[in-house]
């Protein structure tokens, strides 16, 4: 105990830039997840084409990689300059957005395809065939893997501890170097972790209730 | 049923071909309905009915030929087309109510999102036609807590409130329980005798007795005949039809 709270202004930090990185990741994963998700089942060639490639190649390759790209390749193309944290927010989104976008898309196939037939019959267009029928029926069926996306995202963040960004996966380090045990500090973070899951399973759960679709 | 004076052509399909892989399920269709007609398209399984029901606000693409629609020729996926089909009303044999929407708002949707009509216009609009179709009560609840017959009442509902030009059938009556069927043919022939213009397929060959003008027989991807309901049932020409006939009249 005296581990955590002789250091809690280490804790509080990183866990506060955890949960920073977390929240922005998982809403632009959200977004542009659901976005190349829609794209994968447009009537365009060329968008599913260009969907399903940055589907495969992002996800195909390790996040680590993909962190090492942002925050060290990036700089070096001489583009605009961001500094650690955007770099991770930018790189776990990506990441992230891959399976998310996998997720919803498995969604979509759950609806049965009288529903979009039902809607073009009434004369909506395809995005609002799209987002107004299917996507609010596909994002019901798939809580419980879209759940678990955001939880992986959430232990995800603590790969951004490698470079730079000062967030829970790097606190075990700056403990070490006040002389704290290790393996206490990082029983502390894991214990905080699993709190942070709970709390989004319980969120998980709502939801699940609150959108159960009936047919 | 044949009070009502049709008008000009509203639906023409001409030299409409249509295949799936091998299997040519429409051979050159040509086909005209008239302002305020109803007709009834029957026929064996497997003879295209559907498919031609579902081609004429394009839910199948055809490869040869033509559907026009008042004067308009069916245009390629896009604004156009779906501008279009919001003055076809459709209504499916699986009803498909969006499930995740009351009552209410499957019936309210495309003339809000569609058309531009307000909310609360459209609320109003919806409560009149679903009181119309006898499921007014039903308004708040979700399509699952209802009955395939309330259902398919409330799709009837929701294709009118378009204010379609013709109402396109494909099986209505096909997924429901027997005691449901009468509570939506009725809904049915009360339209046709408002003079709405009505493409049915069925197997009810009741409906079609009392409600069509015309009777279309398909076989194996044609019309093979094309007659008023009293010709069609007592006199059939084709081997096809009078097969097709003594087969319902066994049982």
């Amino acid at each position: 105990m005296n581990t955590l709270l002789n250091n809690s202004d280490l804790f509080i930090t990183g866990f506060r830039n955890t949960l920073i990185l977390f929240f922005f990741s998982a809403i632009f994963a959200l977004v542009l997840g659901t976005v190349v998700a829609a794209l994968r089942v447009s009537p365009v060639p060329a968008m599913r084409a260009t969907a399903t490639l940055y589907v495969n190649i992002v996800r195909n390759t390790p996040l680590t990689l993909v962190l090492f790209f942002f925050a060290l390749g990036y700089p070096k193309l001489g583009l605009v300059p961001i500094d650690f944290t955007t770099a991770a927010i930018i790189g776990l989104s990506l990441y992230t957005a891959t399976y998310v976008a996998e997720a919803v898309r498995s969604g979509i196939n759950t609806v049965p395809v009288g529903q979009a037939e039902a809607a073009r019959a009434i004369g909506l267009p395809f995005t609002q065939t799209l987002t107004l029928v299917i996507l609010p029926q596909a994002f019901r069926a798939v809580i419980p893997p879209m759940f678990s996306v955001f939880i992986a995202l959430l232990k995800n963040t603590t790969v951004a501890a490698g470079f730079s960004v000062f967030e829970a996966g790097a606190i075990r380090a700056n403990l070490s170097e006040r002389g704290e045990p290790a393996l206490t500090g990082l029983l502390w973070v894991a214990l905080v972790f699993i709190i942070l899951v709970f709390i989004l399973s319980a969120l998980q759960r709502k939801l699940e209730q609150k959108w159960k679709v009936s047919r | 049923m044949t009070t009502h004076v049709p008008g000009d052509a509203l639906v023409t399909l001409n030299a409409v071909n249509k295949h799936y892989g091998q299997l040519h399920v429409l051979k050159d269709i040509n086909l005209q309905v008239r302002k305020g007609e109803v007709v009834v398209v029957i026929g064996p399984s497997g003879s295209g009915k559907s498919t031609l029901c579902r081609a004429i606000n394009r839910l199948e693409t055809i490869e040869g030929g033509t559907i026009s629609i008042d004067g308009k020729v069916l245009p390629e996926e896009g604004k156009e087309l779906a501008k279009l089909r919001a003055d076809v009303g459709m209504v499916f044999q699986s009803f498909n109510l969006f499930a995740h929407k009351t009552i209410l708002e499957n019936v309210t949707l495309g003339p809000i999102k569609v058309k531009g009509v307000s909310k609360a216009a459209a609320e109003k609009e919806a409560m009149a036609l679903l009181e119309r179709v006898g499921v007014g009560q039903q308004a708040p609840k979700l399509p699952a807590q209802l009955s395939g017959g309330q259902q398919q009442r409330v799709a009837i509902a929701r294709a009118l409130a378009m204010k379609p030009k013709v109402m396109l059938f494909d099986e209505p009556t096909s997924a429901l329980d027997p005691e449901m069927i009468n509570e939506v043919l009725d809904v049915m022939v009360q339209l046709a005798k408002e003079g709405m213009t009505m493409i049915v397929v069925t197997h009810e060959m009741g409906f079609a007795r009392k409600a069509a003008d015309r009777v279309v027989f398909m076989a194996d991807g044609q019309i093979v005949e094309d007659e008023s309901p009293e010709e069609f049932f007592t006199n059939p020409k084709s081997d096809r039809a009078k097969d097709f006939l003594s087969k319902l009249l066994t049982h």
